[in-house]
């Protein structure tokens, strides 16, 4: 009984981890994409400066390092929750000693690790083959891009509550993306932006994992406002667990 | 006999529309359960307050001596739904360990489940690549892999050949024998023959808690399928 009625199982955590990254597994054209995507874009870029005589490329490339992975990771996510929803298997998980954190976890965790392995792929050739200077430690990158992914998967299962199509779910990509990207001070230096938009800016998760990227593209040594960005990242992506925990209902009309 | 499933009043509305409408009825312990009636007559509605996703305007269920949904309910009770809510995209093996493990067993567990179904020699393959009944088995293993003491199947033999029908009608049986008690909803009177009791349901209404031969007895005819319609002409002729 005691094991039933916990709110948290890392047993049951683990279960659906590794449910959620054998279908992965079975589907290697969206591994091939997962994994190789960003580095293809991210040459692209490359390739698009590298002749000019001041290029943007390490502060631009290095905030795409940290933009990939919760754009991608938002959208498998939602998609692959309203899968669960309109098959049934989320009524049926539901019905089982499964708790609704151990779900959202579950997910949150795999596609964590599937954000780890390309941030790996993507910062390796990023470095090697593009040139990108980054001054601290690539490990940071990957962790603040793993960061990132998680905060994609949480917003990701946040917002499949609130799409019943899947026309309907990849639209909430751009609402949720687009303004947090326009606003992160990669385009327009939010020192420059006017007042209220950077008000907007300072409540956007997103502005926070920009800025430690900055921070570790610009900083040898570990600094402090890269830790904090990390942790309010962090905290949000819990926060929109808390909240996407909230609207998966047990009982439902 | 002991009842596994009291339901007292049950009232359940979706949208504006009533669904289920005072509904009362009792479920025996250890035996098979014929829950039947056209669509639309509210069979799944009851199914899903019975393992407790149905939100319910009134009224109560109380399943295996708890209140349906309770979580200490969630290992003892079995929920197929009428669609195979299985993962297409994971091996049949994979589904069954899936579920195994949810319940606390092991893949022995899974592959005893799969056997049970018939499905051993697809284990295999991936669910999206199998045929409709066999991926209705599919989730029926998922439901058997953590041998609850309550199974509630919805529609489970839709679309299987006569020969698999009456395998699993076997298996069902082999269950009830066992200890276990099964709710098993059906649109198909020949199917209610089947059952050791049968909960009649139109239109969000018990129209008769009997069992196959009192059924018979009573409405003076073999063909359930005719006793069913007898029921519901008597009881338009006692309404007008």
């Amino acid at each position: 009984m005691s094991a039933t009625t916990a709110v948290l199982s890392p047993r049951l955590t683990a279960a659906t981890t590794a449910r959620v990254l054998r279908q992965l597994r079975h589907d290697r054209r969206t591994i091939a994409l997962m994994v190789l995507l960003p580095s293809l874009l991210l040459g692209l870029l490359y390739l698009l400066w590298v002749d000019l005589p001041v290029s943007p490329f390490d502060g631009v490339g290095l905030t795409m390092l940290g933009v990939f992975p919760f754009v991608v990771m938002f959208l498998v996510t939602s998609i692959a929750m309203l899968r669960e929803r309109t098959s049934g298997t989320l009524e049926r998980l539901l019905t089982t000693p499964l708790s609704r954190l151990d779900l959202l976890l579950g997910y949150g965790a795999a596609f964590g690790l599937a954000a780890a392995v390309q941030a790996v792929v993507t910062v390796t050739v990023a470095t090697t083959l593009y040139d990108l200077d980054i001054a601290g430690s690539p490990l940071l990158v990957v962790l603040i891009a793993v960061a990132n992914a998680v905060l994609g998967v949480a917003l990701g299962l946040l917002a499949s509550a609130f799409a019943r199509s899947e026309f309907q779910a990849v639209q909430f990509m751009p609402v949720v993306v687009l303004p947090q990207f326009f606003l992160c001070g990669l385009l327009v230096p939010r020192g420059q932006m006017p007042g209220w938009l950077q008000a907007i800016s300072d409540v956007l998760p997103l502005t926070y994992a920009v800025e430690a990227l900055q921070e570790v593209g610009r900083s040898a040594a570990e600094t402090g406002t890269m830790w904090r960005d990390v942790g309010i990242v962090a905290g949000a992506a819990v926060l929109a667990l808390a909240l996407a925990a909230g609207t998966l209902r047990r009982r439902t009309s | 006999m002991t009842d596994a499933v009291t339901v007292t009043d049950l009232v359940v509305e979706r949208g504006h529309r009533r669904v289920l409408h005072d509904l009362s009825c009792t479920v025996p312990a250890g035996r098979v359960t014929g829950l039947l009636g056209p669509s639309g007559s509210g069979k799944t509605t009851l199914m899903r307050a019975l393992v407790g996703v149905q939100r319910v305007r009134s009224g109560t269920v109380t399943v295996l001596g708890e209140p349906a949904g309770s979580p200490g309910l969630r290992h003892r009770v079995g929920y197929v739904t009428q669609a195979p809510s299985v993962y297409p995209d994971l091996t049949v093996r994979e589904n069954a360990r899936h579920f195994a493990a949810l319940y606390g067993r092991g893949t022995r567990a899974a592959d005893d489940a799969l056997a049970a179904v018939g499905l051993a020699d697809a284990a295999g393959q991936l669910v999206r690549d199998l045929s409709g009944g066999q991926q209705g088995r599919a989730s029926l293993a998922c439901a058997l892999v953590g041998e609850p003491e309550l199974l509630v199947l919805d529609e489970p033999t839709v679309g299987l050949d006569p020969l698999l029908r009456v395998e699993l009608w076997e298996r069902f049986h082999a269950l009830a024998a066992a200890g276990t008690t099964l709710v098993v909803s059906s649109h198909v009177m020949d199917e209610a023959g089947r059952c050791d009791r049968l909960l009649l349901l139109r239109e969000g209404r018990l129209l008769a808690d009997s069992t196959p031969a009192q059924l018979r007895a009573e409405s003076g005819t073999d063909d359930l399928e005719e006793s069913f319609l007898r029921l519901v002409r008597a009881q338009q002729e006692v309404a007008a």
